[in-house]
Order: structure tokens, then sequence, then C-alpha cells
């Protein structure tokens, strides 16, 4: 009998080569960097970079699951924008105060766009457009249009600029936490598994009588809740609440998630392999900025858009071949 | 044994005259409205002025978003606007202001025109081959452009502002005819020949096929990958040449500043103007309305003492109603 | 048996005030495996979506397992027991075969937490209870579609079902995995699990169901305990046909056949285009009427979308007019004078948006166009001249498609094709759906076309139509074409027959 059911092997290796290839592509980049830069390795490079893309990784994870479930989210860059503005009003309640503070403001805008989309049947694209405007508003009007300086006297920089025990810098700790919870919900959880079967056919996961809509909330909310922990990182970091700041997050949001390898039509993805994704989008600025270091070749720094649309274009292509095969099947 | 109470009866939601006249000329409506309001309220706004600063802002939105309602017409979408405006605002100066441009004033400027026109197009040739030859989502084939076109742009101008004073190629942005904005005619003048296109021609009657129903499209002849490839290659065209506006106008090119956030108006104008995002609508006329409202908003509420932070906010909610609307009137 | 499991009574059910079903009933006895046929739009599915609480029925009462529910969403009915494997794997191929098991009731540790181990061997228990042994940390698109179907049953049968409902489970299976099939379903039958079983492929019935009931037009017109029925008789029933006439039907269709008039239009030679359309021979002459007969499935409309280019060949040629024909797509085909008439309008057929004047010359715009500008004023004589011929009822050319009847709807389609002036037209199913009146109209420009030297294949589930129109009609069985039938002389009877009767011809190669 078993003759019958074999394996479809080309599709199950095609299958991991997709998140094997950011992987593979990250490792490559980082031993190109160690062997050619003296300080890539160091301490100073590794902690600066990886606080520097904190913001971008936590936002990239909320994105994440929002693409696993076929949706999309515009709002995140301004979400981040409103939310540093709210904790840097809350800083001088101190940081315990102002990360829940800033994470709620995120989650608020988030339940918006689930409202939007679910009740309203908007398109996810044009109800987060609309939040991104209504959000970028809202930090604008907040802030009257100024940054916000933190509380200096209040524990609310230590996050961005103090160190966790002594060692490296708190966002690192806190995007650890939220990149195991995500991973930890999506591997793990009953609403994990909800959200990649959605993706994989929002009508099937009906029909097979899954909680559609209220897991279409929960991705939502937690984007903007990641959103709001990326605008409380960027308050603590610069000392201010920066209601300007944010354009374009959302697209190289969508942009690490593609990399990572997550489908774009939903159904598949892994949360470390966004990580992935964020970094390596990441790592082609740095590695940019050490190349000029050496100043044997002065690339300026716009080369990095450049090559990060060249490699999300080449993501996808490697992708359209992934997805051609169920395609032709059905 | 209990049964099953009688399911209710389905009633056909039976909807009043006005409002159904409302949400047909819902547009018009609002147009009426603003301009009314602005009329008695705000300040100076019967004068002249007034009037060349609307229509220079609005041109350049109304271009993008006359391309946009092409691209959504067919069931895309381009986000890469903004990024193909920053390059091709940056190629023109680049070239009348290189020697040969010096040298050759008048094939400097013609190539000016052309040059970055063809650049574009070439950005929506790559637009259009991603989404209708391999099948990548308009959303996400844009985004390569949106990422890298800037970028593109700001390595060949090494990210520094190029001014210049070429009067000749400014009159592209601060000419006037019969006493208005050079632009503003531009913009109405590609708005007439592409509404003509749509109504009149072969590709515009596929491009609204297509987008009403590809597959009875196809399946009556309908080439509907090359009309695909040839809306985003008009989007990019239109982009480019709001980009050599928006460039003219300053007498600088500035390609991290030109075209920014462009894509989001120019997709709000194209809804608010009437456009379907599945497809199958093209009311050309409707994104110019739509661009003219989304200003005149923001003009309204500037010139009322109301920040541009909330005028943000108010565009917002326009996009969400105009939608909703959509959606209600599918149902 | 003295209580039923599941008994539906009096069911009505209306889309936008076309009626679906009209007191329909339904009734399942436990440890019952149970037929349901009908022929296309007899009611089937919507009778299926009304139990799983898809559609909210607008009259009559279900009883299910002793209580009347009220079953709000297909969660609830599985939580009743009732559990359903739609046509359409409701399955999420990108994930493992044990996520797809036991989604959405996965074995929970503390706190909501998966317990993996405990699903992975749950999911490997159930499944080797089929006789299925599989790694079920794979995902599940690895396995063929057979494993996939037995996933999905397995599925089904975890959630303590009592009611399994299967729609057409073996539209894509061979014939080994059929079996395998069967064996699951009659192990369901002896752990007393209910089964309905709907499928259009009657020889299925009568290995495994007990009892069959049978729809037609939204009503249930009979229920049968399968051992005291024949295939004719269900075939009758379905059709709505005198079983007598059709017995005695003689094979008249042995004569004729010299009624050809004129040259060899189209010919194809044992195309095949995949598993729904595996071997097919055609030929139609110049003024001929080709009819395609078969019950649904049987690879009618994968045939006419062979001819016309849409699907490509695997196998077999295709000759116009005795020259190699290879259209890559529709326009080849409509530029070599082909015109094909989908069988869903909706969906393959009008551009809702757009007028009537735009949904009639979108085939013949390449003909009506100067430099790419249509021309207006032949556009409007064009469709001015089609609309008076063909009698389509609309307020102006410029109304929107979509707010005209199906039979205008439908006048119009053909119209578009008319207006290209073909030499040969496929027509599938161009009478269903539409008023008598415009039926009428329909078959007579079909007639009128014919009649002027051209050549129509018309797919057809209605033999009247098939039998007053065609000259010859092909019968097709399966994917492959089994028997041609010459006018004069095919009886109704005889098509039916030709249909039911188990061809071997189709397992010959």
């Amino acid at each position: 009998m078993a003759g019958g059911f074999d394996l479809d092997l080309r599709r199950y290796v095609r299958g991991n080569t997709q998140t094997m290839g950011v992987w593979i592509a990250l490792a490559a980049l980082i031993i190109f960097g160690l062997l050619r830069y003296d300080n890539f390795g160091g301490a100073y490079n590794i902690t600066s970079f990886l606080n520097y893309n904190s913001m971008f990784i936590v936002i990239a994870v909320g994105m994440s699951f929002v693409i696993m479930t076929g949706g999309i989210d515009l709002s995140v860059g301004s979400v981040a924008a409103f939310t540093s503005v709210c904790a840097a009003y809350l800083s001088p309640y101190g940081i315990e105060i102002a990360l829940p503070g800033g994470v709620l403001a995120g989650m608020a805008i988030g339940a918006v766009n689930a409202c939007i989309i679910i009740l309203m049947r908007v398109p996810p694209f044009i109800a987060t457009l609309a939040t991104m405007l209504g959000a970028k508003g809202g930090a604008l009007v907040l802030s009257g249009a100024q940054t916000i300086s933190v509380d200096w006297g209040s524990n609310f920089t230590k996050l961005g600029m103090g160190n966790a025990f002594g060692l490296f810098p708190w966002t690192i700790v806190i995007v650890l936490v939220v990149v195991i919870a995500a991973w930890f919900i999506l591997e793990h959880t009953s609403l994990g598994r909800t959200i990649l079967a959605i993706g994989g056919g929002e009508e099937a996961s009906t029909l097979m009588g899954l909680k559609v809509d209220r897991t279409k909330a929960f991705v939502y909310v937690f984007s903007g809740g990641c959103a709001g922990v990326a605008g409380v990182f960027l308050a603590s970091a610069f000392g201010a609440g920066q209601p300007l700041e944010g354009l374009g997050w959302e697209l190289s949001a969508i942009a690490s998630v593609v990399v990572g390898g997550t489908l774009l039509t939903g159904g598949l993805g892994s949360v470390p392999a966004t990580v992935a994704g964020a970094l390596l989008l990441g790592l082609v600025f740095n590695i940019l900025n050490f190349e000029n270091g050496r100043g044997t070749i002065s690339l300026s720094a716009y080369w990095q858009m450049v090559i990060r649309g060249a490699f999300l274009f080449i993501v996808i292509l490697l992708q359209t071949r992934l997805t051609a095969g169920p395609k032709a099947r059905a | 044994m209990a049964t099953a109470s009688d399911a209710t009866k389905s009633s056909a939601g039976t909807s009043s005259l006005p409002w159904n006249l409302l949400r047909a000329n819902g547009i018009l409506v609002a147009l009426a409205m603003l301009l009314l309001f602005n009329a008695l309220f705000t300040p100076n706004f019967l004068h002249l002025q007034t009037l060349f600063v609307n229509i220079s802002q609005v041109a350049t939105i109304a271009i993008v978003a006359i391309g946009m309602t092409l691209v959504i017409a067919t069931g895309g979408i381009d986000l890469s606007v903004g990024a193909v405006m920053a390059l091709a605002g940056a190629l023109a100066p680049l070239i009348f202001l290189s020697s040969f441009g010096v040298n050759y004033p008048v094939l400097g400027l013609a190539l000016a025109f052309i040059l970055p026109l063809v650049a574009a197009m070439a950005c929506g040739l790559f637009n259009g081959m991603l989404v209708s030859v391999l099948g990548v989502q308009p959303i996400i084939a844009s985004l390569i452009l949106f990422i890298s076109g800037r970028g593109i742009a700001q390595v060949l101008t090494n990210g520094n502002l190029q001014t210049f004073s070429n009067p000749a190629f400014s009159y592209l942005g601060t000419g006037r005819i019969l006493g208005l904005p050079f632009q503003g005619w531009l913009a109405l003048a590609l708005a007439c020949v592409i509404a003509w296109m749509v109504q009149r021609t072969v590709f515009g009657r596929y491009i609204l096929a297509i987008g009403g129903n590809e597959r009875a499209a196809r399946l009556s002849g309908a080439p509907a990958r090359t009309v695909k490839i040839g809306v985003y290659v008009i989007c990019s065209m239109l982009a480019g040449i709001a980009g050599l506006i928006v460039v003219a106008i300053n007498s600088a090119s500035d390609a991290a500043r030109n075209g920014n956030l462009m894509e989001l108006d120019a997709i709000a104008a194209a809804v608010v103007g009437g456009a379907l995002l599945q497809g199958g609508k093209a009311p050309i006329f409707g994104a110019i309305l739509g661009a003219v409202i989304i200003q005149l908003v923001k003009y309204t509420l500037l010139a009322n003492g109301v920040e541009d932070e909330v005028a943000l906010i108010a565009k917002a909610m326009i996009i969400v109603v105009a939608v909703y609307l959509q959606t209600a009137r599918r149902v | 048996m003295s209580r039923p499991l599941l008994s539906m009574t009096g069911i009505d059910k209306a889309f936008a005030g076309v009626a679906a079903l009209t007191s329909a009933s339904l009734s399942i006895e436990t440890g019952e495996i149970h037929g349901l046929i009908g022929q296309n739009g007899a009611g089937k599915s919507t009778m299926v979506k009304i139990l799983t609480g898809v559609y909210r029925r607008d009259g009559g009462t279900i009883v299910f397992d002793g209580a009347g529910t009220s079953i709000g969403n297909p969660r609830d009915a599985q939580e009743h027991g009732i559990s359903t494997i739609y046509q359409e794997l409701t399955l999420v191929p990108l994930r493992s075969v044990t996520e797809n098991v036991v989604l959405g009731y996965e074995p929970r540790l503390w706190g909501g937490v998966i317990n993996w181990r405990a699903a992975h061997r749950r999911a490997s228990e159930i499944l080797t209870r089929f006789g299925i042994d599989i790694d079920v940390r794979e995902p599940l698109g690895s396995y063929s579609t057979a494993i996939q179907q037995l996933v999905a049953i397995a599925r089904a049968v975890s959630l303590n079902a009592k009611l399994v409902i299967m729609d057409e489970p073996t539209s894509s299976l061979d014939e080994r995995e059929v079996e395998v099939l069967f064996k699951t379903v009659r192990n369901l039958k002896a752990s007393g699990v209910s089964v309905l079983y709907i499928s259009h492929y009657l020889d299925e019935l009568f290995r495994i169901c007990d009892r069959v009931t049978i729809m037609r037009d939204g009503r249930t017109v009979a229920c049968k305990e399968i051992a005291g029925t024949t295939k004719i008789e269900l075939i009758a029933e379905m059709l709505g046909r005198n079983i007598d006439d059709i017995q005695s039907a003689g094979m008249t269709q042995l004569g004729g056949g010299d009624a050809r008039s004129g040259a060899l239009l189209l010919e194809a030679v044992e195309i095949a285009t995949g598993p729904r359309l595996r071997r097919f021979d055609l030929q139609v002459h110049a003024g001929e009427i080709v009819g395609l007969a078969g019950l649904l499935g049987s690879g009618r409309t994968e045939a006419a979308r062979a001819l016309f280019g849409v699907d490509s060949l695997k196998n077999g040629e295709i000759r116009l007019k005795g020259a190699a024909f290879k259209p890559a797509g529709a326009a080849d085909a409509i530029a070599s004078n082909l015109g094909y008439l989908t069988e869903d309008r909706k969906a393959e057929g009008i551009v809702p948006q757009m007028s009537v004047r735009e949904n009639l010359t979108l085939a013949v715009l390449p003909k009506l166009s100067r430099s790419g500008q249509v021309q207006r004023g032949r556009e409007r004589e064009i469709v001015d001249r089609f609309i008076k011929a063909l009698g389509i009822k609309t307020a102006n050319m410029d109304q929107p498609i979509r707010e005209l009847s199906g039979g205008n709807q439908q006048k119009v389609l053909m119209a578009r094709w008319l207006a290209t002036e073909p030499e040969l037209l496929i027509l599938d199913e161009p009478t269903r759906g539409v008023d008598v009146g415009a039926k009428l109209e329909i078959q007579g420009i079909i007639r009128d076309f014919v009649s002027r030297g051209f050549g129509v294949v018309l797919i057809s589930s209605e033999f009247e139509e098939l039998i007053e129109g065609a000259d010859r009609i092909i019968v097709m069985q399966d994917g492959y074409s089994v028997e041609v039938l010459e006018n004069p002389g095919i009886t109704e009877n005889a098509l039916v027959k030709a249909i039911a009767h188990h061809h071997d011809s189709r397992t010959a190669h």
C-alpha cells in the first residue's frame, strides 16, 4: 500500500532550502565580515549592530504573523512613531510604566486595524494604510510636531543606552524575549498553528471550524504591540519621542519577512528565519560601513538601499519557483 | 424531541433614495461641501492666488493618481511611484548639467525630458514583468523598486541636492498658460488622453475586462500579460513626469525627498475617486477629483488653523469611508 | 433502527429569490452509508451546507441524534458530531500531517501549550487505524492526494464524528486509492459511524452504499435501497425519465451516419490533457452539430478547453481543416475562427461591470479596431444588429450586463462569439439556467449558425437538446470518448443507456 504514497521529495527539499537560504546567506555574510574586517567580530560592533537593529527585528516579527495569515500591516512605522511619543511622555514614571504603556498604545492601534479589517471588511492594505496616516497624525498632534525629550532622571533611557548585567543592551534582552515568545506561540500553541492555517486557506480554515476572526484580530493587535515595543526602543535610544520617525519601516519589515522565507501568500513561515532576514538586511549596511572604513572603495550609504532591493528581488525570484509547485497542482 | 426554529428569512436591505444618490455622487457632494465651507469660512479662499497654490500642489498627485488608477483597474497596486519620481527627477538635471548638456543645450534639454521618462518606463517594465510573467503579488513586486529606486537616484546624485537655473526646464513647474500653472494644464491634458485611451481604445477596453474578470477576458482572447505590463509602464511614466515637475518647481533635485510618500497620496486619490481595489473600474477624472479633495481637505484644515497633523487623520478617515462605501455597495 | 440519526425535512432555501431547495428531505440511519446523487444544480451541496451551518435554511426542520439542532457554523457542526470532507480539500497542505489531523483540537500541556509528542502520537495512532503508516511530521502536501483525502477523513473521525459527509471523495483518486478509501468507509460503518456519500460515479454507490437519496431541481425525488435498484433506474430518477422507456430502447443509432454535409472542419485524435481528459476523439464537419454527452465529471468541459487551446495537450493532436492546429491560447484559437462559450457564465463569461456593448464586442475587438482605437460606429452597428437579431432584452446597449436576466446575458455571450464570425463554435451548456423562452431562442440561433455551413460542438446535460439538435453525439465517461451515436435514429433512452453502460474500452489504454 505504501507504494502509492510516495513522497514528493523535490518539493520538500525546495521548501526547506527556502528558509535555509537565509541562514546560509547570513552565515556567508558574517564569515565574509569576520575575515575581511578586524573589528567586525568585536563586542562593540556586535552590540551596536544588534541595538540599532532591535527595533526592526521586533517589527519584522510582528509583521511576519500578519503576513502568515495572508494579510499586511502598513501602519507599523507610524505606530512606532506614535508609541515613541507616548513612551516619552510616560518616561518620568520609569521604564516599568513607559514600556507597557507604549506597547498598549501600539496594541490599541492594532485593535483599530483589526476592527476595520474584520468588522468593516476593508482590505488589510487599505485599512492599515489609513491607520498609518492616522497614527502619524496622532503622533504629531500628541507631540505638537516636536520631538519630546524623555525624562533623563528616570531609568527610562537605561533601556536603550544602559547594559543588562553590564554586558549587552537591554533592548537585546527584550528582543530576545519577544522573539522567543513569538516563536513559542507559532510553534507550540494552537493559536500559532491557526495563524498558519488561515494563511494556507481562509475558507478551508473556516470550514475546519477554526476561529478565524479571533486569530486575525490577534495578529493585528500583536503586530501593533510589536511596533509599540519598537517605539519605546526608539524613544529610549534617542532620548526623545520621535513623531517623524518610522517612515518606510513597514516596507523594510515586509522585506525582512519575505527575505526570511515567509510565503507572501501566507501559510508558511518561521520566526527565527524572519529575524535572520532582518539581520541580513541590516548587515548589508554594516558591511558597507566597514568597506568604506577601509577606504579601498567608496560606496555611498545609498548603495545599501539598492543592495537591499536586489536581495529582495533574488528572494522573490526563488519564492515564485517555490509557490509555482502547489499552484500548478490546484 | 425539540425541533429547530425556523431560520430567519433574510430581507433585502431597502435604502432610501437620498442615500443612494449620496453614494453614487458622494465625491461630487464632498467636493461641493468643501468648496462651500471654504467660501464661507476660509479667509481669502476666493482669491486667484489660492487657486494657483492648490493647482500646483494637486497637479503632481493627480498625474501619479491617474497612473495608479490604471494599475488598480487591473487589480494591482504600484508602491514604487515615489521612488520612480525621485529617479526621473535626479536624472534630468544630471543630463542638462553635464558637459554634453551644456555644449548642446537644445539637445540636452530634450534628452533631459526623454531619458528620465525612458528610465521610468523601464522601471514600469520591471514591475509589470514581475507581476504578469512571474505572478508576484503587485504589492511585493513594486516593493523592490520602492526600496532600491530611490537608492539608485541617491547613488546617481551622491545624495546631493542638485540646484540649477534652467528657465526652459523650469517652465514645467513654473510656467503659466492663460494665467494658470502649466502643470495644471498638463495634468488635465494627460487625464484627457488617458481617459480617451480607457474609453476608446482596445487597450483600455482590455484593462477594464482583465480587472473585471480576468478569466473571461483571457478566454475572449485578451492578451492579459501584455496589457498588465503596459499598465505598469504607463503608471511609471506618469510618475516620471510628476518627478520632473517637482524638480522643475523647486529648480532643484532632492532625491531623498522627491516623491516621498507619493504612493500613499496617489492610492488615496484613486480610491477616493472611485477606483475599485479588486479592479474593473478606471475612473480617471475621479482620480483627479480624489486628488483635489485630498488637497482641499489639507488646505481647508491648514487655512483654518487646524494643524497639518490633524489633516493626516482626516485623510485616513476619508480613505476608510471611501473603501467602506465600496464594500457596502458590493454586498 | 427505530429512529434515524439525521432527519432533514421540508428544507427550503433560496438565493436572491431563486429557489435552490424546495421542501427537500434527507434521512440517515445510524451506521449507514447513504448515497446522495443528482445532476448539477440539483441541490446536493446546498443541502450539505445547510446541514453544516455554512448556509442558513429558510424553512424546514433538522433533527440530529434525537435533538433539534441549531447549527450556526462549521465548528458547531463538528461539535455536534458532523464532520465534512469537502470536494476541494479543506486542509492546509503546507502544514504537517499531525497538524492537519489535530488542528483546533490539539492535545495541550499547561497554559495552552501544544503537546507535540502527544499530538504526533495521536495522529499516527489515528492514521494507523486507517492502515496508513506515514511520517506525520512531514508536510501534508508532500503526500499523494489519496493520503491527503484519508488524512481529512481521519481528522473527521477523530473529532468523534457520528456522521461523516464526503463530497465527491474519489474525483482525484486512482483506482487503487479508491480501494483504500472504500475500506476506510466500511471501517467507519463497522464502528457505528454514518457516512453521507455524495458522488456522481454511480458504480461506486453500488459498491458501498446501503441506501441512496436522489435529488432533482432542489427536491428530493426518491430514496432507494441500493440492493433493490439498478443503475439505469437511478439515472432515470436523476434525470426525471421513465425507466421502462429507457430499458426498452433499441440500438437504433446503428443507422444513419451518411448525413454528413460538408468538409471536415475540426478533428481531434486521441487527445489528452490530464486525468480529467485521458483519450478523446472527435470529428466536426461543416454544417454539423456534434454533441458531447456524459455525466458530470466525464470530461466534456475539459475536452472543450483542450480544443480551444486553453489546456495544453499531453498527447494526441488536433487538426483544423486538415492542418495541424496547435493554439497557444484563446487568442490563437479566436484568430483561427474558433469560439468557445464557457459553461460558467459568472466566472468565465461576463465581465459584470462592463456594459452589454463592451461585453458583446470583447472577443471581436482586434477586428474592430483601427490603429488600436475601437471604431465606435462599427461597434454600435454590430451590437445593434445582434441585439435585434438575437432579441436581447436590454434597456440600451450601455446597460451594465449584470443587470440583465440570465437568458439575456447568455444571448450577449452568444453574440460575443457570433460577432467574431467563427467557423466553429464550442458551446458548453448554452441553455443552462435560462428560462424556457430564451432557451428556444438560443437553440434557434445555434441552428441558424449551422445552417450557414459552420460547425458546432455542443455540450449539454439535456438529452432532448442533444438528440434533437446534434447530428452525432459523442458519449464520454471518465475522460474517455467511449461511443458515437449517429442521428437520425438516436432515442433518448438509447442515449441514457450509452451514458450509463459501463464501457470497457475506456480502460483499454
